[in-house]
């Protein structure tokens, strides 16, 4: 605070003294393109920024304190309610971080459909990017081309897990139940489309005059600075630092896959374009490598009673539900069988005492969760890296000399999510 | 029905009296101004939905929405009409009627025919400019006294674009009126007779378009009232019927600009194929603000800065070589 209002004086001021003043203007908590509520504190010489300082804490939910009051396998529920446009990942995260606690690790199918529903939920994220940077620098029609192909990944995500968004479809040791049958043809036929769709957002906005106006050498920041910050993702990579998590700590076999890591060198905002752009393109072919590995069926939970969800779910009307078989049968058939239920549900797993850190790459960058446990039901501490937060600290930096509009297009670029930042 | 007299006004046809012409002619204007502009918003509705793979406004009136904009006027009418405590109420409550009332006068000369028509100025042109102008005055008015910082951005935005964009594209008018030798709009038209202006001065056209969506706030020129970056400019604090009167500005504006555009340099009414010239012209606007609309589909905002950039350094002196050239010729042929 104090150094943006150290400009300003105003307990004393003299009514006829002709001043030069700086104007300070709050955008956001509540502003059209401040990502939900981010408020900036921009000190503006008319239309130059002079200081910018993001305040966040206005969508603050509690999610890692929550999780210390619930059982393990609640935490799902809750961490997916995090970064909301990157719901799998959070839980890809939680549940990795407490294998790994436990010790143990998801049957291979399950971590084959955790890799296919993760790159989905990439390409989703960033097709949220280029429609909500459109809308904000004035290219409506992006907006409404991106959220478009959103909703077929949406639709494969419903029609697999029952939810649009925040699914707690991965659990502690696997996922919670197959593909539904039609699954693979609805997500060829997406792949079918996709390139071309993506083909029509670069003739739109790669080489139009505007949009490079607009972008090109916007919100500079240089690999060493953006280290400094701990900045990551696409926004690292647009600067031409190769720092993938995927490749570099591989997780789900992500090693077995092919796929590239795509960099530029500019670190400006046009490059972030570009890198998420072609993001998309890689996320696509790894989408198309774990269908050919799902061809083999198998089990997508770990068989261990003692740690795996005992109800058999499956997609009802309103979303997941306990089938109808397996009610009747902890209900009339087997005392045991609900006794186990029971037990599992409300009282949980336990973990072995201890702390872990196991990042993933996100579409924002680095989602990293370090759970701590002290061999209880629930976890002792869960703690979220949330690459939206760490990057949001770089915006001061990039609006070094930049113009009020120039505001607009370095939030969009950094692509921030608030529910991740707040937590 | 129609006065057969070229150069006649069938007002002045019709009636003698100086008095009943009078208010015809301003009603006949009123009535185009209040009809035009919801014909071009309900299609910028159409044609943006469609542009964008969706259908735009579908219920209202049941026939593909065409009430869409009767309701939203009905709607406005309903709304609060709320003046901010810090507001100064009087400037506050004219600007939408100083942003509003220049478009309605301007269309007291536009031509539909070589009779239908309010006035015949000799001085058509100037009149159309000077008082195309003077709507940033309102905003200006708005934006000041809102009370808001936001607003204040908005207008001044809305100045400096007008001081840049009022420059080319008088130059651009003026080229023609060069080569017309008249300032009236019915003679301009009568001097596209063989051919229409946009063939011979196309760069003083494409100014002349690139100028007009910059006076209108039209994307991809809109930064005054960039709605994500200022709101809504200096419309931010107005509600109910005084932020439809801004919205009727703003198409009402797409119309005058694609009405003088048509005059200027594409043969305004004249036309062939025997269709009527009141279709002709009226054909010339719609293809016009069809274009207007595009535009905004297609292309994001510019930067306040790349946009005087853009006015200063490519527009002016491009419009400057235009008279240059037409000046040349005239002096040559002529």
């Amino acid at each position: 605070m104090s150094e943006t209002s150290s400009r300003l004086d105003l307990e004393h001021v003299d009514p006829d003294e002709v001043r030069e003043e700086t104007m300070i203007i709050n955008m956001g908590p509540q502003h059209p393109s401040t990502h939900g509520v981010l408020r900036l504190l921009l000190e503006l010489d008319g239309e130059n920024v002079v200081s910018c300082q993001p305040i966040v804490g206005y969508l603050h939910t509690g999610i890692e304190k929550n999780c210390e009051y619930r059982t393990w396998q609640q935490g799902v529920a809750y961490v997916t309610r995090a970064d909301y446009l990157a719901p799998f990942f959070n839980e890809l995260g939680y549940c990795l971080a407490a294998e790994r606690l436990l010790g143990i690790e998801a049957p291979p199918r399950a971590q084959v459909l955790r890799v296919l529903f993760c790159e989905m939920n990439r390409i989703a994220s960033h097709l949220v990017w280029p429609a909500t940077t459109g809308m904000e620098l004035g290219a409506i029609s992006m907006m409404l081309y991106g959220f478009r192909e959103r909703e077929v990944i949406l639709d494969v995500f419903e029609a697999a897990t029952g939810l649009r968004m925040n699914h707690s479809y991965f659990r502690i040791g696997g996922v919670i139940m197959d593909l539904p049958p039609d699954g693979p043809a609805q997500i060829r036929e997406f792949l079918r489309v996709m390139p071309g769709r993506i083909r029509e957002y670069e003739r739109i906005l790669s080489e139009n005059p505007i949009w490079l106006e607009r972008n090109r050498g916007v919100g500079h920041l240089s690999a060493d600075r953006a280290l400094a910050f701990g900045v990551t993702g696409p926004m690292l990579r647009a600067a031409g630092v190769a720092r993938d998590v995927r490749k570099d700590e591989p997780y789900c076999g992500y090693e077995t896959y092919e796929f590239g890591v795509p960099t530029a060198s500019e670190g400006d905002c046009y490059a972030r374009y570009l890198v998420r752009v072609e993001e998309m393109k890689q996320s696509l072919g790894i989408v198309e490598q774990c269908l050919d590995r799902l061809a083999e069926p198998g089990p997508v939970m770990v068989e261990d009673p003692k740690l795996r969800w005992p109800a058999q779910l499956e997609v009802g009307p309103d979303g997941i539900g306990n089938s109808p078989a397996y009610v009747r049968h902890i209900m009339e058939e087997s005392m045991e069988a609900l006794i186990h239920h029971f037990k599992m549900v409300t009282e949980g797993i336990s973990v072995p005492a201890g702390e872990v850190y196991q990042p993933v790459e996100s579409p924002r960058g680095e989602l990293g969760y370090y759970l701590v446990s002290d061999g209880g039901h629930r976890p002792y501490r869960v703690k979220i890296r949330d690459p939206s937060f760490v990057n949001l600290q770089a915006v001061p930096a990039m609006l070094e000399g930049a113009l009020v509009a120039d505001a607009i297009a370095v939030i969009a670029s950094v692509d921030p999510v608030m529910g991740g930042v707040d937590r | 029905m129609i006065s057969a007299v070229p150069g006649v006004s069938v007002f002045d046809d019709w009636f003698a009296n100086f008095w009943v012409v009078l208010v015809v002619k301003a009603a006949a204007v009123l009535v185009f101004f209040l009809v035009a502009p919801l014909l071009v918003g309900y299609m910028e509705h159409k044609v943006l939905a469609h542009m964008q793979a969706r259908l735009g406004p579908m219920y209202a009136g049941r026939f593909h929405g065409w009430a869409q904009l009767v309701a939203d006027g009905a709607k406005f009418i309903q709304k609060e009409d709320v003046i901010p405590a810090a507001a100064d109420r009087w400037v506050f409550s004219l600007a939408p009627a100083v942003a509003l009332i220049p478009y309605i006068v301007l269309f007291v000369v536009v031509p539909f025919s070589n009779t239908i028509y309010a006035e015949n100025l000799d001085i058509g042109i100037f009149f159309v400019m000077a008082i195309g102008s003077v709507n940033v005055i309102g905003v200006l008015m708005a934006g000041w006294s809102s009370a808001n910082k936001f607003s204040l951005i908005g207008a001044l935005r809305a100045a400096a674009q007008l001081i840049a964009y009022e420059l080319p594209l008088v130059l651009a008018a003026a080229s023609v009126v060069m080569q017309a030798g008249t300032l009236s709009l019915i003679g301009i038209t009568e001097a596209q007779d063989r051919y229409w202006f946009v063939l011979t001065q196309p760069i003083g056209f494409l100014i002349f378009m690139v100028a007009s969506l910059a006076e209108l706030t039209r994307p991809p020129f809109d930064m005054p009232i960039a709605d994500s970056e200022i709101i809504f400019g200096a419309y931010t604090e107005y509600t109910g019927l005084k932020f439809a009167f801004f919205l009727l500005t703003e198409y009402g504006g797409i119309v005058a600009l694609s009405s003088i555009a048509s005059i200027l340099f594409l043969g305004g009414y004249r036309g062939f194929l025997g269709i009527p010239d009141p279709l002709w012209m009226a054909a010339k606007i719609g293809a016009l603000s069809f274009v207007v609309i595009w535009l905004r589909a297609t292309y994001p905002r510019l930067r306040e800065d790349q946009l005087q950039r853009f006015s200063w350094l490519a527009l002016i002196p491009l419009a400057l070589l235009q008279i240059l050239v037409v000046g040349f010729v005239k002096v040559a042929v002529g």
